[in-house]
């Protein structure tokens, strides 16, 4: 038994299935993050009183983080476009890169919650670093997942390129609109949180 | 093993019978961690129906404490049916294992805590029910119903064993994301169940979970939370599924106006699952974050607890949590009726053997009832204070849902009209679903008004209301599914004459137990009140009503008995179904063999070349033209 259209589009949607569900599944999450960010809305509204982000969290390190995600959407572009390229060597290493930019930005954010906790700053203090962990600690599951993924492509998951390269290029894709999900939910947390 | 996929298997699991260590394997591969969508319907299936039985029973036991308040319970009254049972099931299994042997113990497991929670001095010092108790089965019995029994049977067992089979698909589009799910669902529901014996049992802040309280409850509130969050995630991954194989993996020929009412019920719902649940999830981890790491997201400032004011940072809001849940929980709500309106539609056209009357109109109805079912939740919050302006937009736009719901079972309606209708056991649940979800829709209306609400909030109204919907509606609507496909699933025939009992049994009890809640809850009686309203003097009229539903719950629990021996007692000695054994025009009858080919279904992949519901065409060679007879 063979499921049909897992590696060539569908005529009639233009889809294969995986890139369907890989979009569904974003509109859920967009789902989960914007019911987040409402109530970030929500309560920050109805304070009487609102820390501003910029004076109490570091900017500097956010700035670079922003950076050095948006860098790994570019190498993870690239690696999808060098399988498309029949460059299996190169895709190994834009991979690479991209799970360590990721590495990158999770050390630089693990340097910014232990500086928090070094001052005392928890969740528990007020409502601005409560929203402030849960929004970027969700967010950086959803990094670590993002890499577990990226990772096992690099890995033992590309030994699928000599057996059914199309499909492992597929597999790539999907991996990467998820990664690009993922920067794109810090691109808005950045300025909601530090900026604004 | 007894069951028929194994005979259909038959030949594939021959060869590999040599050593025991590889057939071990494959009974897990085949049966446990099956990527097969017609297991994992089946686990679904029989999962949520040992749910539904212990959801029920926790209702039945406060229906005690409600009927007779500070008199002590009759711990092996309740106990002892599902022992009962439970024996005759496994008897059935001869002590061999299979799924007989699975449900009996599952079921023997079921009666042992009902029968240590109606013993267990910490909750019924004395067996009389502590109020606190009372408020754990409350919130456990919806949260049961709702998350891991009806929407687990309506879209993870018929949705995934049926739907594929009637779009001409092999499988799922991810079979073992499919699997996955499955399993996701069972976790959550082994933690829910978990919950009653952590400190202070189970989560008793009602099925809604309203903060502050549910801040400041006990122990089983972040069990509770933990197992929503792995039953949210198992819906997620499961619409995904449904979704992209609706789309991606119809026959050829099957155009979307071609598709079975019942696959357009499970898309839309599948649109609901997907995008309605992670706005719980997100309430989830904040009700998470605020219980666990000491957060105040839905605590207030300056809130006092027990004369003493609670030392948290507050500046939190109350409102966001009932926002956030109510967001999910009315989509929830047409998620538990679209699946059952699609099952109807199904039977209504095959046994009044004529078309649906206004396909198209049920089609677009469902999917702007899911379109719809986004922007009416605060009609569950006209009393919170947020103004009439903001109640004047949700009252309009819930005047306006019922449009689509009215269209929907008018069209079910007229379709009887002129047919010559087979009054076989499915049919009679499917009957009856109309007037009884009727009652359910209408009485909703009254709820839906701002100012006719304010009478009616939180009283038993509404739960006679919401219950009509659900019980004698959706969950009849299950039921005629599952005398409807139980021979394509099993390939035997569901006694008729049980069934017929059954049925009658049911109907009576049902209208026995919801319609005096509409009556209490005109008179006024609160809900949730643990001895069922007594310490009020305008309920003392209509309390003797109490008796009268608590004596109708348990004798439904008896046809429901009659239930379960016939879905046995069928499995082993039912009467052998035809391949068509409905005579249907839709390719899960027409186009597969009875029971379907283990792996890919169909014999030979069929191609589809007419509408769903060809019955009685004229100058047609039978009254039925399936859809993937040539033209």
């Amino acid at each position: 038994m063979e499921i049909p259209y897992t590696v060539d589009a569908r005529p009639d949607t233009g889809l294969y299935n995986a890139k369907l569900g890989i979009w569904l599944f974003l509109a859920s999450e967009v789902m989960l993050f914007g019911a987040l960010f409402t109530s970030y809305i929500l309560l920050r509204v109805g304070a009487p009183v609102w820390p501003r982000g910029s004076e109490i969290l570091n900017v500097p390190l956010a700035t670079i983080n922003t950076v050095v995600l948006i860098s790994s959407s570019i190498t993870m572009v690239m690696s999808w476009a060098s399988l498309k390229m029949k460059d299996f060597k190169k895709y190994r290493v834009f991979m690479g890169l991209t799970f360590l930019l990721g590495v990158a930005f999770l050390v630089i954010k693990s340097f910014e919650y232990g500086a928090k906790f070094e001052h005392h700053l928890f969740p528990s203090n007020n409502t601005f670093f409560a929203i402030y962990f849960t929004l970027t600690g969700l967010h950086g599951l959803h990094v670590i997942g993002g890499m577990i993924v990226n990772a096992y492509f690099w890995g033992p998951g590309s030994r699928m390129w000599k057996t059914d390269p199309e499909r492992f290029t597929n597999r790539v894709e999907v991996a990467g609109l998820y990664w690009h999900f993922v920067d794109l939910v810090w691109i808005f947390l950045f300025p909601v949180l530090y900026l604004l | 093993m007894s069951d028929p996929h194994s005979r259909a298997a038959a030949g594939h699991s021959a060869q590999t019978h040599g050593t025991d260590g590889r057939h071990k394997e494959d009974f897990l591969r085949k049966y446990v961690f099956s990527n097969d969508h017609k297991v994992i319907g089946i686990q679904y299936g029989i999962t949520s129906l040992i749910f539904l039985l212990f959801g029920f029973t926790l209702m039945m036991m406060m229906r005690w404490q409600l009927a007779y308040p500070e008199q002590p319970i009759p711990a092996m009254r309740f106990a002892l049916p599902f022992g009962l049972v439970g024996l005759i099931v496994l008897a059935f299994s001869r002590l061999r294992p299979g799924i007989h042997m699975v449900v009996g113990m599952a079921i023997l497991l079921m009666g042992w805590l009902v029968y240590w929670l109606a013993t267990n001095d910490e909750m019924m010092p004395g067996g009389i029910m502590l109020p606190e108790f009372y408020n754990s089965l409350g919130a456990m019995h919806g949260t049961i119903m709702v998350f891991l029994g009806v929407v687990p049977l309506a879209v993870g067992a018929f949705g995934n064993y049926v739907m594929p089979l009637q779009i001409g698909a092999p499988d799922m589009a991810f079979p073992k994301l499919n699997m996955i799910s499955y399993w996701v669902y069972f976790v959550g529901g082994v933690v829910m169940l978990s919950s009653f014996f952590v400190p202070g049992g189970a989560a008793n802040s009602g099925w809604t979970s309203y903060p502050p309280l549910s801040d400041i409850a006990t122990t089983g509130q972040t069990a509770w939370l933990i197992g929503m969050v792995f039953l949210i995630t198992s819906s997620l991954l499961g619409s995904v599924n449904f979704i992209v194989t609706i789309i991606q993996l119809r026959a050829k020929g099957l155009a979307f106006m071609r598709l079975p009412f019942f696959v357009w019920a499970q898309f839309v719902t599948a649109f609901l699952l997907l995008l309605a649940f992670p706005p719980l999830e997100a309430a989830g981890i904040l009700q998470l974050m605020d219980r666990l790491a000491g957060t105040s997201f839905f605590l207030p400032s300056g809130l006092v607890v027990s004369g003493e004011l609670l030392p948290n940072t507050g500046g939190g809001s109350p409102l966001l949590w009932q926002h956030l849940f109510w967001f999910l929980a009315h989509p929830e709500v047409y998620v538990l009726i679209l699946p059952a309106m699609g099952i109807i539609a199904e039977i209504i056209a095959n046994n009044t053997r004529k078309p649906l009357w206004g396909y198209k109109s049920l089609v677009y109805a469902a999917a702007f009832l899911g379109f719809m079912s986004f922007i009416v939740w605060a009609h569950h919050m006209f009393l919170t204070g947020m103004g009439t302006s903001i109640s004047s937009f949700f009252q309009t736009t819930t005047m306006i849902i019922s449009i689509p719901s009215v269209i929907i079972l008018s069209a079910l309606l007229i379709s009887l009209h002129g047919g010559s209708i087979r009054f076989n056991s499915a049919m009679l649940f499917a009957l009856a679903f109309l007037p009884m979800f009727g009652i359910g829709g209408l009485t909703g209306l009254p709820l839906g008004l701002s100012s006719s609400d304010i009478a009616l909030h939180d009283t038993y109204y509404v739960i006679g209301h919401f219950h009509y919907v659900v019980a004698p509606g959706t969950i009849f609507a299950l039921f005629a599914g599952i005398y409807y496909w139980f021979p394509k699933v099993t390939g035997r025939i569901l006694n008729e004459r049980l069934g017929k009992v059954h049925f009658w049994g049911s109907f009576v009890c049902m209208n026995v137990i919801f319609f005096p809640m509409l009556i209490q809850g005109l008179a006024g009686v609160s809900r949730r009140l643990y001895d069922g309203g007594s310490q009020y003097a305008h309920a003392l009229g209509v309390l003797y009503l109490n008796e009268w539903m608590s004596v109708g719950a348990w004798a439904m629990a008896l046809f429901q008995v009659v239930f379960v021996v016939n879905l046995f007692l069928s499995l082993r000695k039912g009467e052998a179904a035809a391949q068509n054994h409905w005579q249907a025009t839709t390719l899960d009858w027409s186009a597969t063999p009875t029971p379907p080919v283990a792996h890919g279904n169909f014999a030979r992949v069929p191609e589809v070349f007419r509408g769903p519901y060809e019955y009685s065409v004229p100058g047609a060679a039978a009254d039925f033209t399936p859809q993937n007879q040539p033209l």
